[in-house]
């Protein structure tokens, strides 16, 4: 039967192939035991992801036929109460015989064992100058009513404590109590309140720290990230300028920028501005020699090698202090440029300008960051506060950043910036470049705004 | 797209299968190798010699003759950048072909390094390019995607005309061991930089390298669609734009001083 028996139509002229193609496909979608329609239904008839059929269920199933069932409207008691108050519930009685032990949720009601001290353990043991006993007695009460719920148990505490003064005594009385109770100290030794004693004065500290995290403002989240991104990405390349410098040549002009460096990373989350301005976008410079020499003496150990492989190795040391970001962009310039990323028929002299043209452009960018920080300087309340030299550029105005090399959108083709751009938020980079979307001359406005 | 490669196993090494090579010239290679060996620590520091070679494929249709599995007869190979033989410097070549490929690993023990097959799809070939002894022990690894449908369907798809896809590269030598250098010096299919006098190397005379122009691919088939590499047009490119950006840098540097 199919849709053109149902319409009256007539078959079709090849009905053979098609009843061959139509059986083995429902043989393939039939419906598995053990598996109810609707939800067989739901997966459309492909293979779920999960195990769809509960073996166990099938098991009992075939029990089932030599058992009667029937269900029963029964009362029970629950231990777990200790007023034996009667209720009813309906029970799955399996041939004629109710099913016995205790009620199914009884075992749920947990409770904590709170140790009893005597008075005269407490003369012996436990006397605090802090603590009257009165106050004690009320406070291990609360624990064993509220089930050690230290919130709760401040909250009904007559005397104003804090929760971790309340922990503190609580879990310095027990400690007491089960350490003199013990024979020798090594039997104790291994139970968790002897074991990990309560530590106030970092759990204060650790809720402090906590509850300034999330009281943070998303701005101030923002500025952190750009900080930590930032000192990240110095450090990164002053070990790597520091460690081609020192295949190379000896050089300890870098143990004055090594001790501020250290200075920046924790650097005061207020005003990362103040602290980062020397930041690093021109090291590329002085240390690309270095870093030239040490890629020509890893070729040289090879023997023998491509010189796009040369390349590549000469482009990737040649940017290896700039962040993945301005990596980007110096391709993004070469592509306006109208020049291929990868030299067509890299000669070596094409190859050694391909190289140039790249640092040159790495150059550009770090001067155009000089000048966008100078210019936010100047507008700012700052002014003044620090030298400006051109051998700092500044990467923290991210947000006037421009992705691209040139100020004149005319002489390149802009349109396509914008999306490109867009489509590198990968997840792994959030941190580098906290406010990072899109930047094209199109819209600067829209994101210094949402820069904040 | 190039790494060194860990060695492809080779089942067959030089002496057995590969009868291409004739055994009096082995016996040749051998002697100049142990001759090497006195000298071949002896290294030209700083001097950088280096072979400009064209690899890639070349696929024709087979019009009526293509069948199924065969549509299309290709050849792969590696040859210098102006045709010229690459024996002097380069001892083996293996391609590796797509499993499906019956012996899939294909050595070229001799120039022309090239290799015909027939298929009907197009996969990544794996090159690995083996160098005379006293030229280097290290192998070098390439990859090329052979491409039998062009892109380009404004015309009807020919027998005559081959797809054609080649990359331009040089191998690079640096510090090359100084036999090595005096026995490719003269050679066309290399560059070699110029020495000052004092280093008083005697080219070594070519022809016992390979006899006859046996390995030359002027005189191939596949040379009339062989492409031209020249590396003017970029240069011409890189130069302008090195001068934009320069004059960009000038200009910000004159702002930033403002």
């Amino acid at each position: 039967m199919d849709a053109k028996d149902i319409l009256g139509l007539p078959k079709t002229p090849l009905p053979l192939p098609q009843e061959k193609k139509s059986r083995p496909q429902k043989d393939s979608q039939r419906k598995p035991d053990g598996i109810s329609r609707e939800v067989y239904a739901l997966t459309g008839g492909l293979a779920p992801l999960m195990p769809s059929i509960d073996v166990a269920q099938q098991k009992r199933r075939a029990q089932v036929e030599n058992e009667k069932i029937t269900w029963q409207w029964l009362s029970f008691t629950n231990s777990a109460r200790k007023d034996n108050l009667q209720l009813y519930h309906w029970v799955r009685v399996v041939n004629g015989v109710p099913p016995i032990g205790d009620y199914s949720f009884a075992k749920y009601n947990k409770s904590v064992d709170i140790l009893k001290y005597t008075d005269e353990e407490y003369e012996k043991y436990l006397i605090d100058p802090m603590w009257t006993k009165n106050e004690t007695d009320q406070l291990f009460d609360l624990c064993e009513r509220f089930d050690l719920r230290f919130v709760v148990i401040a909250d009904r505490f007559q005397s104003s404590r804090t929760v971790e003064e309340l922990k503190d005594r609580y879990y310095s009385v027990s400690r007491n109590i089960l350490i003199a109770r013990a024979s020798s100290p090594g039997d104790v030794s291994g139970h968790p309140i002897v074991k990990e004693p309560y530590n106030v004065s970092q759990e204060i500290e650790r809720k402090r720290a906590l509850s300034m995290v999330l009281s943070q403002t998303k701005h101030q989240e923002r500025k952190d990230a750009e900080v930590l991104a930032e000192a990240k990405r110095i450090s990164e390349s002053r070990i790597a300028a520091r460690s081609a410098e020192e295949s190379e040549l000896p050089d300890t002009s870098n143990a004055g920028a090594e001790g501020t460096e250290r200075a920046i990373v924790p650097a005061d989350t207020a005003s990362p501005s103040s602290s980062l301005q020397f930041a690093s976008g021109n090291v590329a410079h002085p240390t690309s020699m270095a870093e030239n020499a040490s890629v020509t003496a890893s070729l040289r150990m090879l023997r023998v090698y491509m010189r796009t492989y040369a390349l590549e190795q000469m482009v990737q040391a040649a940017s290896s202090s700039a962040g993945l970001r301005t990596i980007k962009r110096v391709e993004q310039t070469l592509q306006d440029l109208g020049v291929n990323l990868k030299p067509k028929v890299p000669t070596k002299a094409v190859c050694a300008e391909h190289l140039e043209l790249r640092k040159e452009i790495l150059t550009l960018l770090n001067l155009q960051k000089q000048l966008q920080y100078k210019e936010a300087e100047g507008s700012s309340y700052r002014e003044g506060s620090y030298a400006e030299t051109p051998s700092t550029p500044k990467h923290l105005q991210r947000g006037v950043d421009q992705d691209r090399a040139f100020p004149d959108p005319l002489s390149f083709g802009g349109e396509r910036v914008g999306k490109r751009d867009q489509k590198r938020k990968a997840p792994g980079r959030l941190s580098e470049a906290p406010s990072s979307p899109a930047q094209s001359n199109k819209r600067p406005r829209k994101l210094k705004a949402s820069d904040g | 797209m190039l790494r060194t490669l860990s060695p492809i196993k080779l089942s067959d090494d030089e002496a057995d299968g590969f009868g291409s090579t004739p055994p009096p010239k082995r016996v040749k290679i051998e002697k100049d190798f142990e001759e090497n060996e006195k000298s071949s620590n002896k290294r030209l520091k700083d001097v950088e010699i280096y072979v400009p070679i064209v690899y890639g494929t070349m696929a024709f249709w087979l019009g009526r003759k293509a069948s199924e599995s065969q549509s299309h007869k290709w050849t792969v190979y590696v040859r210098g950048a102006t045709n010229e033989d690459l024996g002097v410097v380069i001892k083996r070549v293996v391609f590796q072909l797509h499993p499906s490929f019956s012996n899939p690993l294909r050595v070229v023990d001799s120039p022309p390094f090239e290799l015909s097959e027939c298929g009907w799809g197009e996969f990544e070939i794996a090159i690995s390019i083996y160098f005379h002894s006293d030229g280097c022990n290290k192998q070098l690894s390439l990859f090329h995607h052979l491409k039998l449908y062009s892109e380009d369907e404004s015309g009807p798809v020919s027998t005559k005309k081959p797809v054609v896809v080649e990359s331009y590269d040089e191998i690079v030598f640096p510090d090359p061991s100084e036999v090595f250098f005096a026995r490719v010096q003269n050679h066309p299919a290399v560059i070699v930089p110029k020495l000052p006098s004092t280093f008083g190397l005697l080219p070594v005379p070519v022809e016992h390298v390979n006899e006859g122009k046996k390995g030359d691919t002027k005189d191939n088939f596949l040379s009339q669609w062989f492409m031209n590499f020249s590396d003017e047009d970029e240069l011409l490119k890189l130069a302008t734009a090195r001068q934009q950006v320069q004059y960009y840098i000038g200009k910000l540097r004159r702002q930033l001083s403002d």
